[in-house]
């Protein structure tokens, strides 16, 4: 029970000192702001840090990443990163280095299993078409099931801090209220209402013409036809067997959440709309009491790019580029006798900066702007390569936990 | 190297899907605004509903009903719900489900319980508009839309065949037979990926033509690259870089310009090294699409909104060879 630890309110300073005190870090952003590859770096951190045994789970890797921790083809199966790789990426963890992707199907499938009353009923839900649609297609079930499996792991007391990477969502805040309504969806009235003129016929598939008549069916019944509609009460009368082991493992999920052992970070890149997605991100976390443990500000350009000196020197390359280029003539290096060629590339050289000048400025003033910004704030430069390897990540970890 | 589709503006429904954080929006907000300054009427789905489409124009968010963000462009927020009760107005002659309240929920819980009613609700009011339009009946020629993301795209481009397989009678079968034959319609429809080159949509996009092609029947029309930074040096050139950031050439250069050269020459370096690890994801990208790319370079501006959309239909223009 986390009521001997500190409350979260004692502000950790630094990411370290988060955590530190965290048992659970939820990684969250909109697509394409490197949420994958902080979540790894964190957890490799944490480990190489603290200590510790540290899971990373992992939603969408991209391929050479999940190469450079071990996880092709592997499933919802957690493995260690061996310690010999993380030495030749030049980092000696104190601790282990876990990870483990999240395979959606598979894990709805555990979980259907696990709440079914007996193997006939899970396999009659297992098999239908509409299972596989609604966990394949369901806005939010990509999203409920990444926290069911957090709590899974997390329950299995395997681990002392699990970093979880978050699927990407039309809205990045949409995921926080996955659990609460995936209870309301299979505790709620309206699933009780749709099943009804099959579960009061006595037989299934018996319809009652009394309730059969109302409005709703008459409609449902001239768009979708009757055979259609029977199949989806069919599905959620199967699936009643389950309601509820389903809906307390939804509110246990939630309450996982909530609890002060759980911290989010938000990454974001510093461009327009990311940026706005994250700030929705931090207040709705706010507004459902969640805590906001740090900012990631991705990619950003580096500072260099907004040093006065370096314009004004950027000025000189593109204004006198002749002058230098002839005065570098003495220096008898071939790859520069042509004053011409030099010329050029000095020009480039300085229009280049000025042009990435332009890009940090943007960044620096949206940096500037941001509204509400938790304790710790991190900032990782854009790398010259992809995140491809073990060196790459642990490059990102040294700005990370700077 | 496949020049783009000659017709590709012509077609009555271009959509725009790719990985989220390419720039969709903005690539379709810019298609508008070059069909619209060939005096075409446009109308800009945003299937989303972010408010991304509206902000590229500077505008505040819109609703399902459209309204103009900019001259011949009016745009539109999709929602299935609206879309839904629209389709009962329209086709069965049913009254507006809004004062039915608890129908209009039920019906909307069965239209997310139930495979590819959600997506033929989104893709349907997309097609009607476009029939509309062939037809002559609406305010607009064209429809642009930003679309779902990689996910969300194909399952939404073959709803009407997922609904023809569940729904045996009825008036949804018929009407989705015009439905999946408009969008499969070459002289109508084409479906354009936006893409950036690094390593995650690069590998996104070749997974999605892959699946466009196998599972939907929607036309292709291009693969849009968008913030292709600029090549700075060619091979030779490449070399005398080098030599400048060699310490003899180093000392010269922070004699003559000041403390400032180390940061010029090391911003460069990270320009060039940016440039390099991209172009091998292009490389990657053109060895395994078959498809025609429109390049869009990296915009150094300080600005967003309506300056960037602008610079943006301009590139594509010449793409296209406007």
């Amino acid at each position: 029970v986390s009521a001997t630890r500190p409350p979260s309110a004692s502000a950790a300073s630094s990411l370290e000192s988060l955590l530190a005190a965290k048992e659970i870090v939820v990684c969250c952003g909109s697509g394409g702001v490197g949420k994958t590859s902080v979540a790894a770096a964190a957890a490799l951190g944490a480990a190489t840090r603290l200590g510790g045994r540290v899971l990373v789970v992992t939603i969408d890797p991209a391929r050479r990443l999940a190469t450079a921790l071990g996880l092709d083809g592997l499933g919802n199966q957690a493995h260690q990163v061996p310690p010999e790789l993380l030495k030749a990426a030049g980092v000696d963890p104190r601790g282990e280095l876990w990870a483990a992707m999240l395979d959606t199907k598979q894990s709805w499938d555990d979980l259907v299993l696990r709440h079914a009353p007996d193997e006939e009923s899970a396999y009659r839900i297992l098999d239908n078409r509409l299972y596989h649609n609604l966990t394949a297609r369901f806005v939010q079930s990509h999203d409920y099931i990444a926290m069911e499996r957090l709590y899974e792991i997390h329950a299995s007391g395997e681990y002392d801090l699990i970093v979880v990477d978050t699927p990407p969502t039309r809205h990045a805040v949409d995921f926080l209220d996955a659990p609460s309504r995936m209870a309301e969806f299979f505790g709620g009235r309206l699933l009780r209402w749709l099943t009804l003129p099959y579960r009061v016929g006595g037989k299934r598939g018996t319809r009652v013409l009394g309730v059969a008549s109302r409005p709703f069916y008459q409609v449902a019944d001239r768009i979708l036809g009757s055979r259609f509609l029977e199949e989806i009460a069919v599905f959620f009368l199967n699936f009643q067997s389950m309601y509820a082991g389903f809906v307390a493992r939804a509110r246990a999920v939630e309450r996982l959440l909530h609890d002060r052992r759980t911290t989010f970070a938000v990454v974001t890149t510093l461009e327009a709309a990311p940026l706005h997605e994250a700030e929705r991100f931090c207040e709705g976390l706010l507004e459902r009491d969640l805590h906001l443990g740090a900012l990631v500000l991705n990619k950003t350009l580096p500072d260099y790019l907004l040093d006065p000196a370096g314009a004004a020197c950027a000025s000189v390359f593109v204004d006198d580029a002749g002058l230098l280029a002839d005065e570098l003539t003495r220096l008898d290096d071939p790859r520069l006798s042509d004053p011409a060629r030099t010329a050029r590339v000095l020009r480039t050289v300085g229009e280049s900066f000025r042009n990435f000048s332009v890009v940090a400025l943007r960044e620096a003033e949206l940096r500037a702007e941001l509204a509400r910004v938790p304790d710790v704030v991190a900032r990782v430069p854009t790398l010259e390569a992809d995140v491809g390897d073990l060196d790459a990540l642990v490059a990102i970890e040294r700005h990370l936990f700077a | 190297v496949i020049g783009p589709p000659p017709d590709l503006l012509d077609r009555r429904l271009l959509l725009f899907t790719g990985k989220g954080g390419v720039g969709k929006s903005t690539v379709a907000a810019a298609t508008a605004l070059l069909l619209a300054a060939a005096g075409r009427r446009v109308l800009l789905v945003e299937v989303d509903a972010k408010g991304d489409v509206p902000a590229q124009f500077e505008r505040p968010a819109v609703g399902f009903e459209p309204r103009e963000v900019h001259p011949g462009v009016r745009a539109m927020a999709m929602d299935t719900e609206a879309s839904l009760q629209e389709y009962l107005r329209l086709n069965l002659r049913l009254p507006v489900l809004g004062r039915v309240g608890p129908l209009a929920r039920a019906l909307d819980f069965v239209a997310t319980a139930a495979p590819g009613v959600k997506e033929i609700l989104t893709i349907g009011k997309i097609a009607w508009e476009v029939r509309e339009a062939l037809e002559g009946r609406a305010d607009h020629d064209v429809v642009v839309v930003d679309a779902a993301a990689t996910g969300h795209i194909v399952a939404q481009l073959g709803a009407a065949d997922t609904i023809r397989e569940l729904v045996d009678v009825g008036p949804v079968r018929a009407q989705t037979q015009w439905v999946a034959d408009l969008l499969a319609d070459p002289a109508v429809t084409a479906v354009s990926v936006v893409t950036t080159p690094e390593e995650m949509p690069v590998a996104e996009t070749i997974e999605l033509v892959a699946r466009l092609r196998a599972e939907a029947r929607a036309p292709l029309g291009a693969v849009v690259v968008n913030r292709v930074l600029p090549e700075l040096f060619t091979h030779a050139d490449d070399e005398t870089f080098e030599a400048l950031r060699a310490p003899g050439a180093a000392q010269v250069l922070a004699g003559s310009c000041g403390p400032g050269a180390t940061a010029v020459l090391d911003g460069a370096r990270l320009a060039v090294a940016l440039r390099r690890t991209r172009a091998e994801h292009l490389g990657h990208l053109l060895a395994e699409v078959d498809l025609p790319l429109l390049y869009v370079p990296y915009l150094f501006v300080r600005a967003h909104g309506l300056r960037v959309t602008r610079m943006v239909a301009d590139a594509l223009g010449q793409e296209l060879g406007l």
